[in-house]
């Protein structure tokens, strides 16, 4: 970076950021002071700061809501997304890896019917996904919600480490089979082991969507104990008149997750979501 | 013989549970979702039927109303209109702000705010639209209030004249940090001798930008375009959570006529035919950018 003095070009490029920087974050703003301050303090603005309380009080009635508590919804979306995180990693890198190197009939039919997949949008399947989880007697189960997630997982993380696997350099793997090891010493041996940033980017990814959907709970989910976090949010909000302190305290419990994601996985989480995207 | 066992068994275990669960969870499912767009309730062949009513519904394109009076214009206008203001605004914004934040003070941090928007969960990101248009505790309410301009204070998710905008202008603050995020991986591919070049040559930095940078972001821009568009058709979680629709389907959207359809009113076929509509739309888009990105190669 070469030293500069002060230039007007520089100064308006960074007062435009910090406005526009401004503006984004107002929004996160309102929801945080929402959450920790009274209801009179906010009905009227929660930009007016003559009179400060902060409590802790709608995180407590946000957890234990009687109608939808988010303590029970954050342990159900728990229950629910790390199975349908780890389970979709470890088929789809199967089949990653098999439609790469296995020469067999149809493997070019099935590459292009995943990438196809890829475009279906969950509501072309919504209505007969509930007759056939019925039908397996696992409708309104957790076990439902988990393989819907894991066989939707699939589709991308296949066509993912698929793109992933291409980059690695094909000489370690003729070495290993040299040397007499089958395939699935050279999967677990070599290939793994090598897949271990494109895992972790699809890791980061798979759980937060997993953790962040809405529509499939709402398909297959329908029992109130069993309600996943984000389920439980539109229940918060009433028809007519919101609870702000409660909803924002709410989202912010349901949000906390997958920023936690973000914040430990940045630079695989950001790297994925590109590689997802261009390739 | 024992070779091929091998290589069969091998198929099984490496690719067979995968398609398995494709096909359960899928490819059945909707293949019988596009089966039912042609069936009746009795499950009797009708055609095209039901695609003519769903399409000639005032749900879907209400032309009673559009253009001229207040939404309810129907889903399909409503998707329409949410591509027309969101698609053009996160593609602008995400290319501006990846230039101005790369070279501000600070810009990650503000980079990472700006992101914040597509970590939250959309159900979340609909009670956030919602609370800064409310009419007393908003955000925006307040900023209209400071400036004068009354007419425009109220909950704007309660009249049908706003709610549609104010939940599209929502959901261009929750999904330009995915624009941004996408540009400035792609600036930074550009080569600093480009622009090293056109300063020799005389440009400013206006002149850089659309002949240099937004020329070389085109990739970049064809996954954006993609991305955000598939985005917008699919819209349903924040519109679920912010008006469920309402007030009297001026927000409704497809995704949530579909969803509706099927498990409110109980009719799966013209669910099914709204479905169908939506997997073309997003399948035209999947395969246009698969053959602008080359992405189909052997």
């Amino acid at each position: 970076m070469k030293k500069k003095k002060f230039s007007w070009k520089q100064a308006i490029i960074n007062i435009i950021a910090w406005t526009v920087g401004l503006i984004w974050i107002i929004p996160f703003m309102g929801i945080l002071m929402a959450s920790i301050r009274p209801q009179r303090e906010i009905i009227h603005g929660w930009w007016n700061l003559q009179e400060v309380s902060l409590s802790l009080a709608n995180f407590g009635n946000a957890w234990s809501h009687p109608t939808a508590p988010i303590g029970a919804g954050l342990k159900n979306s728990l229950l629910v997304t790390v199975p349908a995180t780890v389970l979709p990693i470890i088929i789809a890198t199967l089949a990653s890896y098999g439609l790469m190197r296995l020469r067999f009939p149809g493997r070019r039919a099935i590459l292009v019917g995943i990438i196809l997949l890829l475009s279906i949008p969950q509501q072309m399947v919504a209505v007969p996904l509930f007759q056939t989880l019925l039908d397996l007697g696992i409708i309104n189960t957790h076990r439902g919600l988990i393989i819907t997630h894991t066989a939707w997982g699939i589709i991308w993380i296949t066509i993912f480490m698929r793109n992933y696997l291409t980059t690695l350099p094909p000489e370690v793997e003729e070495a290993a089979s040299l040397d007499g090891a089958n395939r699935f010493q050279i999967f677990t041996k070599i290939i793994l082991p090598l897949s271990i940033p494109g895992l972790a980017s699809v890791a980061a990814l798979q759980f937060t969507w997993v953790w962040n959907d809405f529509f499939m709970a709402l398909v297959t989910l329908y029992d109130p104990a069993k309600l996943v976090a984000t389920q439980r949010i539109p229940l918060l909000k009433g028809q007519y008149s919101v609870d702000w302190g409660v909803l924002s305290a709410a989202s912010l419990l349901v949000t906390a997750i997958p920023l936690l994601i973000f914040v430990l996985l940045q630079k695989y989480y950001v790297k994925g979501l590109i590689g997802w995207t261009s390739k | 013989m024992r070779k091929i066992i091998n290589k069969w068994l091998e198929v099984i275990i490496f690719i067979l549970p995968a398609i398995i669960l494709l096909l359960i969870f899928v490819v059945i499912p909707a293949v019988k979702t596009l089966s039912l767009a042609f069936l009746n309730a009795e499950g009797q062949f009708v055609g095209l039927l039901n695609f003519k009513e769903v399409l000639l519904s005032s749900d879907i394109i209400n032309f009673g109303r559009f253009p001229f009076k207040s939404p309810p214009w129907g889903a399909l206008i409503h998707n329409g209109i949410w591509i027309a203001i969101h698609l053009p605004s996160v593609v602008a914004l995400g290319m501006v702000l990846a230039v101005i934040l790369r070279d501000a003070w600070g810009g990650n941090v503000i980079k990472s705010i700006i992101f914040l928007g597509m970590i939250t969960p959309m159900v979340v990101g609909g009670g956030i639209v919602t609370f800064i248009f409310d009419e007393h505790s908003g955000v925006v309410n307040g900023v209209l209030r400071f400036l004068g301009q009354d007419q425009w204070v109220r909950s704007w998710m309660v009249y049908p004249d706003t709610a549609l905008l104010a939940l599209i202008l929502g959901s261009i603050l929750l999904w330009t940090g995915f624009s941004l995020i996408l540009y400035s991986s792609g600036l930074s591919t550009i080569p600093q001798e480009w622009y090293e070049a056109a300063e020799v040559d005389g440009a400013n930095s206006i002149q850089k930008f659309f002949y240099i940078t937004v020329p070389s972001l085109k990739p970049v821009t064809i996954t954006v375009v993609s991305m955000s568009l598939l985005w917008e058709l699919k819209v349903f979680d924040m519109v679920y959570t912010a008006t469920g629709g309402g007030p009297g389907g001026s927000s409704t959207v497809l995704a949530l006529r579909m969803y509706s359809l099927a498990f409110r009113a109980l009719d799966p076929n013209r669910s099914a035919v709204i479905a169908t509509l939506l997997t073309v739309l997003t399948l035209a888009i999947g395969l246009l950018l698969a053959r602008s990105t080359n992405k189909i190669q052997e």
